[in-house]
């Protein structure tokens, strides 16, 4: 790994450390993909596209979330009672 | 002063959900359902994305770098709106903190190698508030956003399924 890389970012002292701890912390959160060699030196840059894909990802199952409950939200009732059970279901 | 990694994801979850099924509410309350136009669907579409949004934020308040930017953002939005002189265009739309990145064809490699800063600056315009982190604030904004955000994709998925049979 270059060193020069982290002499980019030295003006903020951050250290390669603390970045490869971050960045394993991201990868666990990453969803698996079955990859032929996924050993732990995948690179930085390769998380951080993974990353950017799933936030991606992620942004558009709430588009069309969003989107399938503008069209149930007639049946979506103003029930407190009904509300209270979903509260159940998901807590 | 930051909390540590571990998000209590039962209390994020509930308040979220009270929140949202809140404004779910309000919403359905606003307009008679009647009118299934699309473009009264897409405008129920619309309002409820921003919900969603609206209510995560404020579940995790300003305890966040994102999570203030997206509300700075939401406010000023709201504020635009009240405001008769602001037209009627929408928001902010140069702004693509949470629309779709512009930057699908992009990272030409620099040749020394530094090859992840672009990945880096993608990033920084997918997560609210990214413009003004430096990196590892940027990683440690990023992984609490993610955690959020299936939060709020879990939440919603179980209320449409619920409510689709």
């Amino acid at each position: 790994m270059s060193s020069r890389r982290w002499r980019e970012s030295s003006r903020t002292n951050i250290s390669e450390e603390q970045i490869t701890q971050l960045l394993s912390t991201l990868r666990q959160l990453l969803p698996e993909i079955p990859h032929s060699h996924s050993h732990k030196a995948s690179s930085a840059a390769k998380v951080l596209k993974q990353t950017c894909n799933y936030i991606k990802t992620l942004h558009r199952e709430v588009d069309d979330l969003s989107d399938r409950l503008s069209q149930l939200l007639a049946t979506i009732d103003a029930d407190s009672a009904e509300a209270a059970i979903i509260r159940s279901l998901l807590i | 002063m930051n909390n540590p990694h571990h998000l209590n994801p039962t209390s994020l979850k509930s308040r979220f959900t009270t929140r949202f099924l809140r404004a779910l509410t309000k919403i359905r309350a606003q307009k008679p359902i009647s009118s299934s136009s699309p473009t009264e669907i897409f405008r129920r579409y619309r309002r409820i994305k921003a919900a969603a949004d609206k209510s995560m934020a404020y579940s995790v308040r300003s305890r966040r770098i994102w999570s203030r930017a997206m509300l700075w953002k939401l406010r000023s939005r709201s504020y635009r709106r009240q405001d008769p002189c602001s037209g009627r265009r929408s928001g902010k739309t140069n702004q693509a903190i949470m629309k779709k990145s512009s930057n699908e064809n992009t990272t030409t490699r620099r040749e020394d190698g530094v090859g992840f800063v672009e990945e880096a600056d993608e990033l920084r315009q997918l997560v609210p508030g990214g413009e003004t982190m430096n990196l590892c604030n940027l990683l440690d904004e990023t992984a609490h956003y993610i955690k959020c955000l299936t939060t709020q994709v879990q939440v919603m998925k179980k209320i449409a399924d619920f409510y689709s049979f």
